[in-house]
């Protein structure tokens, strides 16, 4: 190839490459950008897209706690501290004090699995940025609390019986491999 | 100017004394000019060039301080004034404080004869794309100041590029001023774009083939000049962190990026003179306002049409290598630049009234261009088979 005829070709490769590129570019204006703009722009909170078995920050349900320490034995740091005593005279358990502290929680999930009633289960929330160490201890007892007693066969106080059976069905999926699909996913 | 001027000395204003009255116009005038238009248009630049590099990116961009982030620049710049203003202590004191403000001088002086309207304009000198294109280069001495000045193996590297990049693309940017002043035969401001018509066909862009590869050329060279992307050499954070710039901080970095951002409008308003006729909008009303009003608005939409194409530019094109960047100057331009010289001398020669049929030609070409654009910029829109979405801001 002749000198002439590369130069002249350069000179062409440059503008059409240069011609095509900023087509490509141009393209980008009339598409809709990627960026999810969290955490107060998004169309659905982020928490609620997350899968069911999502291990976020750990909740108790005090109603549906029996007071059977099995979660507080299954945590391997120790971040779970209960402490119940039974009443001599009515022989029920009492709950006073029943902490987790967040700050120290690894999201192991080893406390949710033992735990006969669903009570103690992760959430989707994950947003736990605070200001000091103390505040980042969660305090489920405030007033102590008589720990709910099993019955035989089906639950039939209406305050309690949703919430066993939230329970029932988060140790259900969390047994199973896979597990279901988040809200959000399901509602669209 | 001079009919305001003569109308402020015949209503009486400080005693009728003519000298006075001129000289505090022209104060008051170019203090509106910078404060009001040439500063803030630097900042505003800076957030709109960020929201669309970010939609080019598929990204959104700054959007929380004010309506659509608009206030973003202001909250840049409060921010950089507080910063500590810190000199090396190996530094030059002297030449490092003052660089910064050579560049901005550089940016301020071609705003005297900015041709806003058709009396809107501080200073028409007969010389005035030679003084926008001498008082332009400048910057090369600023550049090179705080590269020396601040004693440091990168800046010193970022200013000599900036320097041996400025003072190479001036050439083939002098060289395609050269068919338009061929053509009208003056090198004043207002009288180029007196010579061009309202109507794209007038416009010197498609006057002929050499004042369109002239005003192409003439682009180029000016990104180059101004230290744009893909020619923004003397800032390669990859190789130099921040090339002249990088000892300084607070407002005096500042000055240097605002003359970066302000620069393109110069830029925009030089090709808009030379090729794109400029303020000329149809003679629509006799009412001297009002036409003045609508020149300005014509003026100021080409201008930032061209500000913006450069922005989508710098999103294109990746940064060329400094050989890369002589090789397109030396080897491409200046010879096509000449070769472009003497074609457009030689046009003059054979029609000097210009060629009234090349003008609809031409006109028809660049149509046909556009339209093939606009059908790449669609294919490439389907082909993604993403959501469409025409909303400006998100």
């Amino acid at each position: 190839m002749s000198a002439f005829a590369e130069y002249t070709r350069n000179i062409r490769d440059a503008v059409t490459s240069i011609f095509e590129g900023m087509a490509v570019t141009a393209s980008h204006f009339v598409r809709k950008p990627y960026t999810v703009q969290y955490p107060d722009r998004t169309a659905v909170r982020v928490q609620d897209t997350l899968p069911f078995r999502y291990r976020g920050i750990l909740e108790v349900d005090l109603e549906i706690c029996t007071g059977c320490l099995a979660c507080e034995r299954a945590c391997p740091i120790d971040c779970i501290v209960i402490t119940c005593d039974k009443d001599p005279k009515t022989k029920a358990m009492n709950i006073s004090q029943f902490d987790i502290d967040i700050a120290k929680c690894m999201y192991c999930g080893l406390c949710s699995e033992p735990c006969p009633t669903g009570s103690i289960h992760h959430t989707t929330e994950f947003e736990g940025a605070d200001f000091s160490l103390e505040s980042l201890i969660r305090r489920f007892v405030k007033d102590p609390i008589v720990a709910y007693k099993p019955k035989k066969g089906p639950e039939t106080d209406p305050r309690i019986a949703p919430l066993l059976s939230r329970g029932m069905h988060f140790l259900d999926q969390w047994a199973q491999p896979g597990g279901e699909k988040p809200a959000a996913e399901e509602a669209e | 100017m001079e009919t305001l001027i003569q109308n402020l000395v015949a209503a009486g204003t400080f005693g009728g004394n003519t000298e006075i009255v001129a000289a505090v116009a022209i104060f008051v005038l170019s203090a509106v000019v910078f404060l009001g238009i040439a500063f803030p248009f630097a900042g505003i630049v800076s957030w709109v060039e960020r929201r669309v590099w970010a939609r080019i990116q598929s990204r959104v961009g700054p959007n929380r301080v004010g309506p659509n982030g608009f206030l973003q620049w202001l909250a840049d710049g409060v921010k950089h004034v507080c910063k500590e203003d810190v000199i090396p202590n190996d530094a030059d004191p002297t030449l490092f404080k003052i660089a910064p403000y050579l560049v901005v001088l550089a940016f301020t002086l071609p705003w005297a004869v900015m041709p806003f309207s058709s009396s809107l304009i501080l200073a028409d000198m007969n010389v005035g794309i030679l003084y926008m294109t001498s008082v332009t280069a400048l910057t090369v001495v600023g550049v090179l100041m705080a590269g020396w000045a601040s004693n440091d193996k990168w800046s010193l590297i970022g200013g000599i590029r900036s320097a041996a990049q400025i003072v190479s693309y001036e050439i083939p940017a002098g060289l395609s001023i050269f068919p338009v002043i061929l053509m009208t035969g003056t090198l004043s401001m207002q009288g180029i774009i007196k010579a061009q018509g309202w109507a794209p066909q007038h416009w010197f862009l498609f006057a002929n083939p050499f004042t369109f590869i002239a005003a192409n050329i003439l682009y180029i060279s000016a990104l180059a000049e101004g230290n744009r992307t893909p020619f923004d050499l003397p800032e390669a954070e990859s190789e130099l962190v921040a090339g002249f710039a990088t000892e300084y901080s607070g407002m005096r970095y500042l000055f240097f990026f605002m003359a970066e951002w302000g620069n393109l409008f110069i830029i925009g308003a030089i090709i808009t003179t030379l090729f794109l006729g400029g303020w000329q909008f149809p003679h629509v009303t006799n009412n001297i306002i009002a036409m003045n009003i609508l020149q300005l608005i014509t003026f100021n939409a080409k201008v930032l049409f061209l500000v913006f194409v450069s922005m989508w530019v710098r999103a294109t094109l990746p940064r060329v290598r400094i050989d890369q960047l002589m090789t397109l100057c030396w080897k491409y331009f200046v010879p096509i630049s000449f070769a472009d010289m003497i074609g457009a001398a030689l046009w003059v020669a054979i029609w000097p009234d210009g060629n009234p049929v090349m003008g609809y030609l031409m006109l028809a070409g660049g149509i046909v261009l556009a339209v093939v654009f606009v059908q790449r910029v669609i294919f490439y829109a389907r082909r993604s088979r993403m959501e469409l979405y025409f909303h400006p801001t998100i």
